[in-house]
């Protein structure tokens, strides 16, 4: 046997035995060291005749690949082997809990205000605001309330000022006046906001939440308020069908003036909005007084339109199953957390409203 | 406004029922509250039948009944009776009713240690019969009445109407039955006059014409002779079925008439007025003893009804003592008049009184319902109380004028979109009682008398659909075309806040805008106080100045709840003034607790005020707030923070007008507020302020560039004096080369063993890297030779070797 066979045979057996990186690496020494066995072969070329040199050269050249591709092989098993063993020794007990996360919620108020926006944000509303403290002359006498009429009654104000000048909004109307005195119609805007009622009790709390909708152009009739009530209700309680019933109510701002009703009804404990025979009273609305108009600047010869105002908790309490209004000021830390929304749920038009 | 359905069909003539009748109400805008049966003394019994009769475990006379009172409710009710046994049907009276015999009330009790609920009745018991031998004991059929009501007669359902305050003419039953009758539901019955006698007995009355005078009609007839007494039973029964207490004839059948024509009366004793009747405005110190026993102190300008000694009543509010009819009463003057609504509500809101008159006159009274009072009041009296009628005495002031309204014959249609003919638009308003006159292309109208509320064609408009209905309205679908943006720049901030502040692990609340005065003095910082003049309650009596004053109470609470880490935040107004917009939009946050819990894996740890300067610039770098251009300052602060650990946020060009601030809570505050945490931080964001300072975004964005040179990072330690800011070093270090030096970051901070007491040492890392070239040792070494000398330089601080 030739040199060269006995260092393959030799060395692939020895490859073949080899399990650990020690080892391996000790081999690779006596192969491709300074004096090992290929390296010396090499050296051995300059000695051998002419003829041979290809020859012998070819075949040390082959040996080596072989070698090297073996080592190779090995070394890569040798790394798999060592892994596998290492991961016998890696086992964690992976139903202990995760690391913890922090996560906060949206108040369900906020997050309705954002529904009704993007439901409004499609018809063409804009979204309108106005100070919490008004003046008794925007929430009240521009609103054709003046002073010493009864439907004053219905608002138990709280006031800032002795002379009753100064107070916390009782709704969001005046946001109508403040709207319509800014610019010039056509007026179509949506107003979320606080509004406080001097009242505490099981179903009023000093402070809630009131939508107003005022949409003023030159030739808006009561159909095109029946028209855009039923479509913002059906959105928002994401139904197809709608029972809504138009009836005839008073408030000063408004003439004719309209409270409206939707159908409903009880399945489990739970209401359905949409259909049933069940009646529930949900927002206040009419044409716009032409008073008011007057009062705000808007030529009621030239202009008009609707109004409405809506109670924001309540829309929430009824599509959420809220049941008590008081809770939604109380910060229950543990409330806030069960009826709150994930911010990452931006109520949108294309995605939809809620999950 | 109450009322029985057969009290409205002595108006109205009908056939419809009760259901159609309370769907038509509605329909046409006088809210139904509730239909309910009226109550009597017999409305509580009902019929029960004996499931099973047990001897009483303690006495040999009593049985221990089990009865069945209906809808599957078995009770236990101990009985005496001989009689009762299973299967017997009888009569059950319930806890809480009055047996008619000796006016007892029943109680749940217990008898000789057994527990009775309610009672079985004799006939005696009833006063059906003087059979007191046994309870009373029913046929069977019966049977299927058990549960339900045994008397059955004189039963009858109250509605209860909520009338709004433009319709005084239907707080009277009369004006009820007008309004349905226009609504097709039945005919009004005609009103009949009987003729009176009439005699020629007369007082004066003088109605003094001054500037505030709020009568302006005093329409009177004296009634002498008479025999007051008690009211008869139908009239008695018709005011207790709407919750009124019946007193005498007299004031009985005022108030039936007030309740039954919206017009309202006072009867005064004739013999206890000095000489003659004088309306006049009160004078100051004037008193008056009125009829609901509270004395009033006038003050000027209000309108009295008065004789020579002093006032009898308030005009249109209420009658005094000294003139009020008693049961020996003989002789009387009824009054019927007309008061101005709005001085009568102003006179009764001073006074703080309220009474069915004022509530009548302030919504405005039909002032040519004077004669029509007198007159019913006459026929009633006499009928039930005898005497003689003088003639009636209209004393008046001012003429009354009729209202006129011209409505264009297509108004209608501009403001319903539907069609309505003329023919139909007088047919409505005729029922209603308005006079039309068709023109060519107008309809000119006049208004009733009672109906003020009637003051423009407009308001014809509502009569008409109302009567017409609603639901002829056709809906039209709006159509989907946006012009405008639905939010503004500082609504699309407010979202974006709200939401971007959530994403932190903070749960939204929604608190009052007004808040403890004691606790918002605490972060009140020199502001204003802005009280309420009428605070729900004395502990939320200001406005609140910032929302850390409700914050910090809501994460007391939530502690005492049992909580541990909190993190709360609101966005919303704070108060800097009592006028309108002088409110800003603030977010603010708070935390309380750990900000990493201990657990099997990490070390706890406490939540500090970098937890909320994170939260808080990292919420500003998501509004579009440039990391470069915003500067932390310790000047300044307010003080409800703790004074070494917080900070004010600004944009660098304008340090000095900071629109945000963190850190942690002054310990002050969480000791006397006693809240029982470990760690307390919280952050303020100005929004309103931030969004006026911001630059505006650009929409595009700076080309993206990067390089594909090696970069390298140096480390530098300074010791540096304990009050020299990192911020202050970072700057430095950043501008010494502005392209070069990519990043900087803090590593190190270390003050012990080794550095000087009054010095820090501060650890840097900064990342340097070209975008033209690679680098070499020397131009990095140059860089960070002049990094170390300008930091030493300017700050005379020294490289750590």
């Amino acid at each position: 046997m030739s040199e060269i066979e006995k260092i393959k045979s030799e060395y692939i057996e020895k490859l073949n035995n080899c399990t650990n990186p020690d080892n391996l690496n000790q081999i690779k020494t006596e192969l491709f060291g300074k004096n090992g066995a290929i390296t010396n072969q090499f050296k051995f070329i300059g000695s051998k005749s002419e003829n041979d040199k290809k020859k012998f050269a070819s075949q040390i050249n082959d040996l080596k690949n072989l070698l090297q591709e073996k080592l190779d092989q090995v070394s890569k098993k040798i790394e798999i082997d060592e892994i596998n063993k290492k991961l016998e020794t890696e086992q964690v007990d992976v139903t202990l809990p995760e690391r913890t996360f922090r996560k906060g919620k949206i108040h369900p108020v906020s997050q309705v205000i954002d529904e009704i926006c993007s439901i409004f944000s499609e018809v063409g509303f804009s979204v309108a605001e106005g100070p919490d403290v008004e003046n008794e002359y925007n929430n009240f006498t521009a609103l054709n309330t003046p002073p010493n009429h009864p439907a004053r009654d219905m608002h138990d104000t709280f006031y800032l000022s002795d002379d009753k000048n100064l107070l916390l909004r009782t709704h969001t109307s005046p946001v109508q006046i403040r709207t319509m005195l800014k610019g010039k119609p056509p007026f179509k805007i949506i107003a979320p906001g606080r509004t406080y009622r001097c009242d505490s009790d099981q179903t009023h709390t000093p402070m809630f939440h009131q939508l107003e909708g005022l949409h003023i152009d030159k030739d808006i009739n009561m159909g095109h308020l029946k028209g855009c009530l039923n479509y913002f209700i059906k959105e928002f309680f994401e139904v197809k069908k709608l029972k809504m019933r138009f009836r005839p109510s008073h408030f000063p701002f408004t003439e004719p003036s309209v409270e409206v009703d939707i159908g409903y009804d009880l399945k489990d404990g739970e209401i359905v909005i949409g259909e049933g025979n069940k009646w529930l009273e949900i927002l206040g609305c009419g044409m716009v007084h032409p008073n008011v108009l007057i009062n705000s600047k808007v030529d009621p010869s030239k202009y008009q339109g609707f109004a409405f105002g809506i109670g924001i908790d309540r829309l929430a309490m009824l599509k959420y199953g809220i049941k008590d209004l008081r809770s939604f000021f109380e910060c229950n830390y543990k409330w806030l957390n069960h009826y709150g929304f994930d911010p990452i749920d931006v109520p949108t038009n294309y995605r939809g409203l809620s999950r | 406004m109450k009322f029985s359905f057969n009290w409205l069909k002595e108006h109205l003539d009908t056939k419809k029922s009760e259901q159609q009748i309370v769907d038509a109400l509605n329909k046409i805008g006088l809210e139904v509250e509730s239909v309910h049966p009226t109550k009597n003394e017999l409305s509580d019994f009902i019929v029960g039948k004996i499931i099973k009769t047990e001897k009483h475990p303690n006495a040999d006379r009593l049985k221990v009944c089990d009865v069945d009172i209906g809808d599957q409710n078995i009770l236990k009710v101990v009985c005496g009776a001989s009689n009762a046994q299973d299967g017997l049907l009888t009569i059950y009276a319930p806890p809480g009713s009055i047996i008619p015999k000796n006016n007892m009330k029943l109680e749940v009790s217990k008898i000789r240690g057994v527990t009775s609920y309610g009672m079985l009745c004799s006939e005696a018991e009833l006063n059906i019969s003087d059979e007191s031998q046994g309870i009373i004991s029913l046929s069977e059929k019966y049977k299927k009445m058990i549960g339900k009501n045994y008397f059955t007669f004189n039963k009858e359902n109250i509605i209860e109407l909520s009338i709004t305050p433009n319709r005084p003419d239907c707080l009277g039953v009369r004006g009820i039955a007008r309004d349905l009758a226009a609504a097709g539901i039945g005919k009004i019955k005609p009103f009949k006059n009987k003729k009176l006698k009439q005699n020629n007995k007369k007082l004066t009355v003088v109605i003094n014409k001054t500037k505030n005078q709020s009568c302006s009609i005093f329409g009177s007839c004296l009634i002498t002779n008479i025999k007051n007494q008690e009211s008869p039973k139908w009239l008695k029964e018709r005011l207790i079925s709407i919750g009124l207490r019946p007193i005498s004839a007299v004031v009985d059948i005022t108030n039936f008439i007030m309740l039954d024509l919206n017009r309202p009366l006072h009867a005064y004793d004739l013999d206890k007025i000095n000489k003659r009747i004088i309306v006049r405005e009160s004078k100051k110190n004037e008193t008056l003893n009125a009829l609901d026993n509270k004395k009033y102190n006038l003050s000027d300008g209000m309108c009295v009804i008065s004789d020579e000694n002093g006032p009898l009543g308030l005009g249109g509010i209420i009658g005094g003592t000294t003139s009020s009819t008693e049961m020996d009463t003989k002789n009387i003057l009824i009054e019927s008049a007309y008061f101005d609504p709005s001085i009568t509500r102003k006179t009764s809101n001073i006074l703080n009184l309220n009474s069915d008159a004022k509530y009548r006159f302030e919504r405005g009274i039909d002032p040519n319902s004077i004669e029509t009072g007198l007159q019913k009041a006459a026929e009633m009296i006499t009928k039930i109380c005898g005497g003689e009628v003088s003639k009636f005495q209209i004393t008046k002031t001012k003429k009354i004028p009729q209202k006129e309204i011209k409505l264009e014959n297509n108004f209608p249609e501009k403001v319903l979109g539907i069609n309505i003919n003329v023919k139909e638009i007088i047919n409505i308003l005729e029922k209603l009682g308005f006079r039309c006159k068709k023109n060519t292309n107008t309809i000119t109208t006049k208004i009733p008398s009672w109906r003020p509320d009637i003051s423009g064609k407009i308001d014809l408009v509502e009569e008409i659909i109302r009567i017409k209905g609603l639901e002829r309205i056709k809906s039209i679908e709006p159509k989907k075309i946006r012009s405008n943006q639905t939010l503004n720049n500082e609504q699309k901030h407010f979202h974006l806040t709200q939401r971007s502040i959530a994403a932190k692990g903070y749960l939204e609340a929604i608190t009052w805008s007004f808040t403890n005065e004691k606790i918002n003095n605490y972060f009140l910082n020199s502001g204003k106080t802005n009280r309420l003049i009428n605070p729900i309650s004395s502990d939320l009596g200001v406005l609140r100045s910032s929302i850390f004053s409700n914050l910090i109470e809501k994460v007391r609470e939530n502690i005492d709840r049992g909580e541990e880490n909190i993190s709360l935040f609101e966005i919303g107004p704070v108060f800097e003034g009592k006028n309108p917009g002088e409110q800003v939009i603030t977010a603010c946050g708070i935390s309380a607790g750990y900000a990493l819990r201990p657990n099997w894996n990490e070390k706890g740890r406490f939540l500090d005020l970098f937890d909320v300067k994170r939260d808080l610039l990292h919420t500003l770098y998501e509004l579009g707030t440039d990391k470069d251009k915003i500067t932390i300052e310790t000047s300044n602060l307010p003080d409800y923070y703790h004074p070494g650990k917080s900070g004010n946020i600004s944009f660098t060009n304008n340090p000095s007008n900071s629109f945000a601030s963190f850190g942690e809570l002054h310990p002050n505050i969480i000791n006397q507020l006693n809240i029982k945490t470990n760690s307390l931080v919280g952050f303020e964001l100005n929004l309103d302020k931030y969004i006026k300072l911001k630059e505006k975004i650009k929409k595009t964005k700076i080309s993206y560039e990067f390089s594909e040179y090696q970069k390298s990072e140096r480390d530098f330690a300074f010791i540096v004096d304990k009050n020299i800011q990192a911020q202050e070093l970072l700057n430095l270090i950043k501008n010494v080369d502005l392209t070069l030096i990519k990043d900087i970051s803090v590593f190190d901070l270390y003050d012990g063993e080794n550095i000087p007491n009054e010095k820090k040492s501060l650890a840097f890392k900064v990342v340097i890297q070209s975008d033209e070239k690679a680098l070499t040792d020397n131009d990095i070494n140059t860089l960070s030779k002049k990094i170390i000398t300008t930091v030493e330089d300017k700050t005379g601080s020294k490289l750590r070797s």
